[in-house]
């Protein structure tokens, strides 16, 4: 079985014109959204995409955009309590689970 | 300063994992000293590897390292390990302790440029959220090659000349990958049930009660629920957001709960239908808060996602909570 998550939610942007066709986001997305057609990558499902920032941080030529962030939502409950930016920091007996 | 005189440090491990290194990884799965789970970062050998043998990058979460080295049985290769802070290699590339700035200056610390005569490191896949190869040789003169995802195809990835497939690129999360991790969801839960039950008691001896063996088994099972049963059913749930999937097996559970005490659609069960009731408004969304916790442990979900989903589960859960609570306190006055 596929597993599949929201549609219509990643924030993930192919700049095409600043593309060089180097292939690296192939290389690095854990989750196949890309392909390369011609000589340009392009994105084949965004809704695979679990923006981990991948692909934007390897890009040589900062054609991709994504906002990075974790799909975790304990991480984002103690975000909202703590009034910070949610981020993968469990500890044991938290209660959180990502790491 | 004569940092050229610098001596080098190599640590010796092997592929073999002892009885302790198991037993280490299966209490870190019960949540057990998860967090003093390390090794010491630095440059390991496995083998008897030499000037051209491939180095691997690894994190300093032992189950990551343990995980790496029992791979490469009859392989010669230097490992260097990443001061992580003992977090796995794809949450630390997240966080971007795996990264660019750490895998660089660790190249400097163990000066790889003596111990190797090639320049290329290869880095798990997964640390490629927290690692930018381009600038990592521009800073070192390194090349990074990202490997497979998982440890076991490294023989097979370095047998085809660094070159990684598809099918070694893409992440898994099959039946068994979900199931490893429920323990650790499930010893998330112990403290605040723990407190749950206090209030319950607490409610008992102010004779607002009673509540009784239905309502542990109840709740006990609306929680493995929501930290066992949704994560390993996961795919075959047919909705999409994770507290979704919780709540429908919530509320069969719920539905369970009622019938079992003598609910058969012409009788109402051995308790009030206010109660009955109650019951399917307090399960259902405690599946559904544990199953949404466990996008944390999925390999797929986005933060866009997740913070969607929350913004309409977390006030549904509250509302429903808060409804199921009054009904049954209202239930334990009027009898």
């Amino acid at each position: 079985m596929k597993h599949r998550y929201l549609k219509n939610v990643a924030t993930l942007n192919l700049i095409s014109s600043r593309c060089s066709g180097c292939g690296k986001c192939l290389e690095v997305c854990p989750h196949n959204v890309f392909l390369l057609e011609g000589r340009k990558s392009v994105i084949v499902d965004k809704d695979r995409c679990m923006e981990c920032g991948a692909c934007a941080k390897n890009c040589p030529s900062n054609a991709l955009e994504v906002k990075p962030g974790v799909g975790c939502a304990f991480a984002i409950i103690m975000g909202w309590l703590t009034g910070t930016e949610p981020n993968c920091d469990c500890s044991p007996g938290s209660g959180g689970s990502c790491c | 300063m004569q940092i050229s005189s610098r001596e080098l440090k190599i640590i010796p491990t092997s592929s073999e994992l002892t009885f302790r290194d198991i037993w280490g990884t299966w209490k870190a799965r019960w949540g057990i000293g998860r967090m003093a789970f390390i090794v010491e970062p630095g440059l390991y050998r496995i083998g008897t590897p030499d000037n051209n043998s491939p180095v691997l990058v690894s994190a300093n979460y032992k189950m990551s390292f343990d995980s790496l080295r029992k791979e490469l049985n009859g392989v010669n290769a230097w490992i260097l390990v990443l001061d992580t802070k003992g977090i796995n290699v794809w949450c630390a590339a997240g966080k971007g302790t795996f990264g660019t700035q750490e895998l660089v200056n660790r190249m400097s610390i163990v000066q790889l440029e003596k111990v190797v005569s090639h320049r290329t490191v290869i880095v798990p896949q997964l640390g490629a959220p927290g690692i930018s190869a381009h600038l990592v040789t521009k800073a070192s003169g390194f090349k990074v090659v990202f490997g497979p995802v998982r440890a076991k195809d490294l023989k097979e990835f370095i047998k085809l000349g660094l070159k990684a497939t598809t099918e070694m690129r893409t992440v898994k999360f099959n039946t068994y990958d979900r199931l490893v991790l429920t323990p650790v969801e499930l010893v998330g839960t112990f403290k605040i049930s723990l407190m749950i039950f206090g209030v319950l008691f607490l409610l008992n001896l102010l004779g607002i009660g009673p509540f009784g063996l239905v309502d542990l088994y109840a709740y006990l099972g609306a929680v493995v629920v929501g930290c066992v049963l949704t994560p390993v059913l996961l795919p075959w749930i047919p909705v999409r957001a994770f507290a979704w999937k919780g709540w429908i097996l919530g509320f069969i559970w719920a539905v369970a709960v009622n019938v079992l005490n003598g609910w058969n659609w012409t009788a109402v069960p051995e308790y009030s239908i206010l109660r009955a009731l109650g019951y399917l408004f307090i399960l259902p969304p405690i599946s559904a808060f544990l199953a949404m916790n466990f996008t944390g442990s999925s390999t797929f979900t986005s933060f866009s996602g997740v913070l969607k989903e929350m913004r309409r589960a977390v006030p549904a859960i509250i509302i429903s909570i808060t409804l199921g609570i009054v009904l049954i306190l209202v239930n334990s006055f009027i009898l």
